[in-house]
């Protein structure tokens, strides 16, 4: 059965849209010839820097014939009604429709349209371009005289379509300036000529001949396992990095793996320094010896086969490395003389913000407050404030000068150094964090401390100056501020309440039912616990997680049930009579089991509940509010709340709103939804 | 690659380097223009690459630029940093179809041996906000180090660009460490020469660094500097006005002068730690908007395309 190649081979497609852009092309492609009708066996694409391929084997030579049955008006409708009907369905005459039956309706025209199949070359022509001038990419550009985009210049397109028997065609389309053909190009160095294909075989092993590695995954294997021999062979271990091994991948067409070296001596610098100028800057892996110490050794991935074996390769990525590390090497001597203190007068110099005044004014704010927050943390209030005092000093050091985003970690190493002891040094790092919602959280107290002040310094500060982030923009990352603080709050346990202005406490609130419902929390049942004053994050979470365990449960939901009933009832009454009912049950003036029942349970309840969340037992509220369940039932059961004497009535209706009152102990059950 | 007396190899010579690229540039129909006579950050603000690559009209040209840029100053101690270095530029507009193996033979031209060197595209997306300009492309690696940036214009001076032009950079200095296999920038060879005869970087501009880094750190005139720079501003929009014409302008490249001044006095002004972190934003917002109005006037003129 036929089969279809197709390869937009161009230059260096981006890295980091690979993958993507191969599922991207599959996708589109298969959609698009089921919609044609088209049906196949399998599909399979492949990227590389300079090309981007799909195979689809098992397709038909033409598309089948169809028949659409299209269902006309009444007979004997309006001409008009009859007119338009031949006109959709192409019919020049109503004899050609058919009459069908209906037994309710009547008989109805019923036109069979037979369509064609189309040739299968034919149909791709035309979907092929429009696949390739739809294509998602997230950044295209222009090149040359043309309007046509892609995602760097498009230079050839191979798209052929036959069986093993014959030769296949080339399905014929133009985009922008490129038009269909079947030559592709091997490796731009090693063996640059023009390649013709005919199928999917014998294009791969062309290619491989050609050196090019077709499929990303095998280029992952390939560098993956030679750089382990690499190792191996020296008695190291690689330092594990899938994302940079993908990357990598995606930067070769022929992977050739060597390993370089570096002056033992530069392992003086931290080694989350060395790690991120070889990774990050040169994409090369780090390596452990057996001692799990960090190697003067990394791996480089070259895209050739060097006629010198790779020497001239290695020394010069090792020149880089050096250059680079003796930089580093030159700020952390410098930095190192220093105390950290020293460096403190320089913040005066730095401007936080033009009406916030500068870091320095802004590290004083910060030993207040977290000096103020430290008891209510478990901190000791002196170390907060020297953790505080030193927290931003290293932003005026040599290195973080240089490398800015290593603020913090050199806080950290230069606290270190110069004797502070170990939590006050660990705070210099973490108070940064979280940075996000997946990193790590502060969990020592003087860090937490710290954490805390630096956020909540942040956000009442902007908020003063009605700095606040909109909808598009948020320069100063005010919403990973907060959230870091419910996460700092919440991963710790921590009781401490919000004392900020109504504004900014909306805005922690509106965060806190972001982070919740990302947790799988319902977003009526986080509504119903959050309060416009309530500023205690962890009581709302742990309210919101013990009402979503009610709510789990069959007594849970009759409970909820029972009260909407209950809610409507009074909410209907309360409007009939102009009053609201207070809640105090005339115990004499209950009537029948039911009624005295469900009084004495939400007495009971009501007091229980009230214990509980005064110690703030969540869950054992909830398992008490359960309870009302049955006697709530059985009571809307038996009672008819609109009794005809007056004062039954109204003390009924006082009993319902009891019963509400107590619910809403715990939570606004009338935000719940169902 | 054709065989040069010693002297003349960019391995030997940093002269030999930029002679090399202008002959390259030129065998392929650039013309060779010289430096822009006034203080710039980039090779892409001489008007042979930024006003030029507006409009629908063909151009192919190539130099080299000295480009300052203050706040890198070291005073000549850092090996790898200067406040004024070379950048050599090509702009091809339309950018050719075989722009990238041109670029790799200019690399063999210089003696980067493709048999011998590891060379990619790695992606980066080139942008100058002051100027209002973005491309896509990629920076070269050779061996592990950035030695051009490689884009095709998108835009320039808020202007979609029709025909996009091919724009490469190379960091002449960075380039010839490499290839005369030097760790410092200071002691490359400028001249070629041997013994007596050699001539060194330093021999040419230690003191430059010494002297500028000190200006540019401790000693410039912060207050004139600001005054300079609203200056600028108001003269390039007076200069505009004057020139309009109905719909031609007759002064786009004197008015877009003043954007140059208005750019280096802000770079000189960021050196002395006078703008603030939010301040930053609001001068290159004013310096792009002169840019736009200049890359406009510059579509009104007969080099812009106007007829």
């Amino acid at each position: 059965m036929p089969e279809l190649l197709l390869e937009l081979f161009s230059e260096e497609i981006p890295a980091r849209f690979q993958r993507r852009a191969a599922d991207d092309l599959k996708k589109a492609v298969t959609n698009a010839l089921v919609d044609a009708g088209l049906v196949y066996e399998g599909a399979k694409a492949f990227v590389t820097p300079r090309r981007l391929a799909l195979t689809v084997n098992g397709l038909p030579a033409r598309s089948p014939d169809t028949r659409e049955e299209k269902k006309g008006p009444k007979v004997g409708a309006p001409q008009p009604a009859i007119d338009g009907f031949l006109r959709a369905a192409g019919l020049s005459s109503i004899d050609q429709a058919k009459i069908e039956s209906d037994a309710k309706k009547g008989d109805f025209y019923l036109a069979q349209i037979n369509k064609p199949g189309a040739d299968a070359i034919t149909l791709l022509s035309a979907i092929l371009p429009k696949i390739l001038t739809d294509f998602p990419w997230a950044k295209s550009m222009r090149w040359g005289n043309g309007s046509f985009n892609w995602v760097r210049p498009l230079r050839a397109i191979t798209a052929t379509f036959g069986s093993e028997n014959e030769d296949p065609v080339v399905i014929p389309f133009t985009s922008g300036v490129v038009t269909s053909g079947q030559t592709t190009f091997g490796h731009r160095f090693l063996a640059p000529a023009a390649i013709k294909v005919k199928r999917f075989d014998d294009y791969v092993t062309a290619l491989e001949r050609a050196k090019v590695v077709l499929d990303i995954d095998r280029r992952k294997d390939i560098i993956r396992s030679e750089a382990e021999h690499l190792a191996f062979a020296q008695g190291l271990t690689i330092i594990a990095d899938e994302g940079l091994l993908e990357e990598v991948a995606g930067l070769v067409e022929w992977p050739v793996v060597m390993m370089g070296r570096f002056d033992p001596d530069f392992l003086k610098l931290p080694e989350e320094v060395i790690i991120a100028t070889i990774r990050a800057n040169q994409k090369c892996f780090c390596l452990r010896d057996a001692g799990g110490k960090l190697a003067p050794n990394f791996i480089i991935t070259a895209n050739t086969e060097a006629s010198d074996g790779g020497a001239v390769i290695t020394a010069g990525n090792e020149r880089v490395i050096r250059a680079r590390l003796s930089d580093a090497m030159f700020f952390y001597n410098g930095d190192l003389a220093l105390p950290l203190e020293h460096s403190l007068p320089k913040l005066e110099d730095s401007v936080f913000h033009a009406k916030l005044g500068t870091q320095f004014a802004r590290v004083e704010r910060l030993v207040k407050l977290a000096a103020e927050i430290a008891p209510l943390v478990g901190a000791d209030p002196e170390r907060a404030k020297r953790a505080a005092m030193l927290a931003k000093a290293d932003l005026t050091t040599g290195m973080v000068g240089e490398f800015p985003e290593l603020q913090g970690l050199m806080g950290r190493y230069y606290a270190a150094a110069q004797g502070e002891p170990a939590d006050i040094a660990t705070a210099v790092e973490m108070h940064y964090k979280p940075l996000g919602p997946t990193d790590k959280v502060p969990t020592e107290p003087v860090s937490i401390a710290v954490a805390l002040a630096d956020k909540l310094d942040l956000l009442t500060g902007f908020w003063a100056i009605d700095e606040k982030p909109t909808g598009s923009r948020d320069p100063f990352a005010l919403r990973r501020a907060a959230l870091g603080v419910i996460r700092i709050i919440s991963e710790n346990g921590l009781r401490f309440p919000l004392k900020v202005d109504a504004d900014l406490l909306a805005f922690f609130h509106d965060r806190l039912k972001v982070s919740l419902r990302d947790a799988g929390l319902r977003h009526d049942l986080v509504d119903a616990v959050i309060a416009v004053d309530s500023d205690d994050i962890l009581q709302i979470t742990q309210r919101a997680e013990a009402l979503s365990a009610l709510l789990s449960n069959a007594d849970g939901q009759n409970l909820l049930a029972g009260y909407k009933r209950a809610a409507n009832i009074l909410a209907a009454e309360e409007k009939k009579d102009g009053m609201a009912y207070s809640g105090a049950v005339d115990q004499d003036r209950l009537v029948g089991a039911e009624e005295t029942a469900l009084a004495f349970a939400v007495d009971a309840v009501h007091a229980s509940v009230t214990n509980h969340v005064a110690k703030d037992d969540y869950q054992g509220a909830m398992a008490e509010l359960a309870t009302l369940r049955a006697p709530v039932d059985a009571f809307f059961t038996a009672v008819m709340v609109n009794d005809a004497d007056p004062v039954v009535r109204a003390n009924r209706l006082n009993l319902l709103a009891k019963l509400r009152d107590t619910m809403h102990l715990v939570a606004d059950f009338s935000k719940v939804a169902g | 690659m054709t065989d040069r007396p010693a002297h003349m190899d960019p391995k030997n010579s940093f002269q030999g380097l930029i002679l090399t690229l202008q002959q390259f540039w030129a065998e392929q129909g650039c013309v060779i223009l010289q430096p822009y006579d006034m203080p710039m950050g980039a090779g892409t603000s001489h008007t042979g690459t930024v006003l030029r690559a507006l409009g629908p009209k063909p151009w192919n040209a190539a130099y080299a630029q000295p480009s300052r840029r203050p706040k890198d100053g070291r005073y000549g101690e850092n090996p790898n940093r200067l406040q004024h270095y070379y950048q050599f530029q090509v702009i091809l507009k339309p950018s050719p179809d075989n722009l990238q193996e041109l670029y790799l033979q200019s690399l063999y031209a210089i003696g980067i041996d493709p048999a011998l060197h590891d060379l990619r595209f790695v992606e980066d997306d080139w942008e100058n906000p002051t100027l209002g300009a973005w491309g896509l492309g990629w920076e070269v690696w050779c061996d592990g180090m950035e030695v051009s940036q490689f884009t095709y214009f998108q835009q320039v001076a808020g202007y979609e660009c029709n025909p996009v032009s091919g724009e490469l950079t190379y960091g002449l200095e960075r380039l010839a460490c490499y290839l005369q296999n030097v760790d410092s920038i200071m002691e490359l060879n400028f001249n070629g020469g041997s013994g007596d005869a050699k001539v060194t970087y330093a021999d040419v501009f230690l003191q430059n660094e010494q002297e500028s880094s000190k200006y540019n750190f401790e000693a410039a005139n912060t207050e004139m500097l600001f005054r300079h720079f609203a200056d600028a501003e108001i003269e390039c929009r007076a200069i505009l006005a004057k020139g309009s014409e109905g719909n031609r302008q007759t002064m786009a490249i004197p008015a877009y002068e003043q954007v140059l001044k208005a750019a280096h006095n802000f770079n000189l002004l960021d050196a002395r730690g006078a703008i603030s972190v939010t301040e930053r934003q609001s001068y290159i917002l004013r310096i792009r908007e002169l840019a736009k109005a200049c890359g406009g006037a510059w579509l009104q003129t007969a080099g812009g395309g106007a007829e």
